[in-house]
């Protein structure tokens, strides 16, 4: 067996697999199918100051590879996380990571002092890319001086490792990177769903009840990858890479192109066990590639 | 809760009810976990290049004995139409059981409606009621009487109502229309019905006003069928609520639907 370990600020992870937020609930979902302490860990659903519906149905189309979706933050908020899901989650064996959202920078703040007391959260992942909210959420991540001012402010205010994600959404991904990069964030996570709609042409109307949502799957992953190359020459930092990743391959393409650790999300939802399957296709290809560790391979992509 | 699995199942029949419905009857590979009425898989479909995510399938039957169930399918796009080309010993990988159940009661007077491909998951729901002694009822909606499938069975466990749009077979008009549910919907103590929203929302009209208790199967488009994606919600009294986790099933009364 290869040394998977990696290591995002002081976070250490025992493989470079993490499920992302919004597609592995709070793990508990995925208990029946695998076992979640085997994970390098999970990020939980992006979590808010107040309680969130989120958006009316439908939220949900499918594409050609991949999905649109239109959740909307769906949430009860910081305070039911900790009282209700935390004490049942902590016990997990695993990095247990907190997506972070909020429309206003002032709530951002607050969730990131509550997630201080708690010591089985080991990182924020600051969520300044979803594209299906009003106000907040992607708009904090679509210019390099709101994205430095949210991040600037969380570093303030949270004491352990930071993660900052990333909308695809922008002109130039390595510029808001470099920005977020200076204001102390420990790692980079992109990229976040691109935003795109479907239309259901026998009703003539929008098929998401926002018109517009984010899309995931494998056919977002070529953009992905592009996006984790090029932020991974820009940046000092580790790169956490992920959109569309199915299976080993596709983990490897993203470590190979500068990412030092990956997140499977969309994939989640066809099948339930398949990070486990990227854990073991990431070890078997580092064994028969004669590599010891996985640290030897990240963005060892040969141009 | 009920643990749930992910497993190939292996095809044992696949039998053409109609021009775009089938049966599949799915083998398990060791022994079948229990799986209650209203219940559903998320079925792999594979090979088919424009079905990226997983297909919701009501179980319609269980055989304990065999350790089979049964899949109830329509034709509605390619996912379900590359299902339909499934052969014997071809393998299906389901995740199951999924989701909430019927209320089930014991000796009581109830009614179940199934309107077009709606009886998916009441014909389990008929036999698992028969056998604990209730006095079962069954009205069948559709468009005609090439869409009235499966009556010899239903037959089996109760007494079976039809009324089809163009009067073909039973009678003529929409399921509330007929005088089992129009006259007579005092006498059940419990409906259970499954269709499209618009035929479940005006019996459901017809089952509060006059005071019976109703329970219905959605089947609103959702990723993963674990709670997972919170795609697939439904408005409640208490806010979104899941489809896939916090239903199928719910009672109208929780609902928060204009009728």
């Amino acid at each position: 067996m290869a040394d998977l370990r990696v290591k995002i600020g002081t976070l250490n992870l025992k493989n470079p697999v993490l499920t992302a937020s919004g597609t592995f609930g709070y793990g508990l979902e995925f208990d029946d199918f695998i076992d979640v302490n085997k994970l390098g860990g999970i990020i939980v659903k992006g979590t808010t100051l107040e309680s969130r519906e989120g958006n009316a149905y439908p939220r949900m189309a499918e594409t050609s590879m991949g999905m649109l979706n239109a959740v909307g933050l769906q949430n009860k908020g910081i305070d039911y996380f900790i009282s209700d899901i935390y004490p049942k989650i902590k016990h997990y064996k695993t990095n247990i990571i907190v997506n972070v959202s909020g429309s206003k920078l002032e709530d951002y703040v607050a969730v990131a002092e509550k997630l201080n007391e708690l010591t089985h959260i080991s990182a924020i992942e600051l969520n300044i890319s979803c594209p299906n909210v009003k106000t907040g959420g992607m708009a904090f991540g679509t210019s390099c001086e709101s994205a430095a001012e949210v991040t600037r402010a969380i570093r303030k205010a949270y004491k352990k490792t930071l993660i900052v994600k990333l909308s695809p959404n922008v002109t130039s991904i390595a510029e808001i990177a470099q920005a977020v990069e200076g204001e102390g964030a420990d790692a980079v996570s992109l990229i976040n769903t691109l935003l795109g709609m479907a239309i259901d042409i026998k009703t003539r109307k929008p098929v998401l009840s926002t018109v517009t949502g984010g899309l995931s799957g494998p056919c977002i992953k070529p953009v992905a990858l592009r996006m984790v190359w090029q932020v991974a020459k820009a940046v000092k930092i580790p790169v956490i890479g992920l959109g569309g990743i199915m299976c080993a391959d596709d983990a490897i393409e993203f470590i190979l192109a500068g990412a030092t650790a990956i997140q499977i999300g969309t994939a989640n939802f066809i099948d339930p066990q398949v990070t486990i399957k990227v854990i073991d296709g990431i070890d078997a290809y580092l064994t028969k590639n004669n590599f010891k560790s996985v640290s030897e391979l990240i963005g060892k992509m040969e141009v | 809760m009920f643990k749930k699995y992910i497993n190939d199942f292996t095809v044992k029949d696949n039998i053409r009810l109609n021009s775009d419905t089938f049966l599949l009857v799915l083998q398990h590979p060791a022994i079948l976990p229990q799986i209650i009425p209203g219940q559903f898989v998320e079925a792999l479909v594979e090979d088919a290049p424009f079905t990226f995510l997983r297909r919701p399938f009501s179980v319609h039957d269980v055989d304990l004995e065999q350790n089979t169930i049964t899949l109830f399918i329509k034709i509605v796009g390619k996912g379900t139409e590359k299902l339909s080309y499934l052969l014997n010993g071809n393998t299906l990988n389901l995740v199951y059981p999924l989701g909430n159940s019927f209320t089930i009661v014991k000796r009581q007077k109830v009614l179940l409606v199934g309107g077009g491909f709606g009886i998916a998951p009441l014909m389990n729901l008929a036999k698992v009621l028969f056998h604990s002694q209730c006095d079962v009822h069954i009205l069948l909606g559709a468009r005609s009487s090439c869409d009235i499938l499966l009556l010899d069975t239903f037959k089996k466990y109760g007494k079976v109502y039809i009324t089809t749009d163009d009067g073909s077979l039973g009678i003529k008009g929409f399921l509330t229309q007929h005088p089992a549910i129009k006259d007579e919907i005092k006498s059940f103590e419990r409906l259970y019905v499954c269709g499209p929203e618009v035929m479940m929302q005006s019996v459901a009209r017809l089952a509060k006003k006059n005071n019976v208790t109703c329970e219905v199967s959605l089947e609103n488009t959702m990723a993963c069928g674990i709670g997972a994606c919170l795609c697939c919600v439904v408005d409640t009294e208490s806010g979104h609520r899941c489809v896939c986790t916090d239903g199928p099933v719910f009672n109208i009364n929780d609902l928060k639907w204009q009728i």
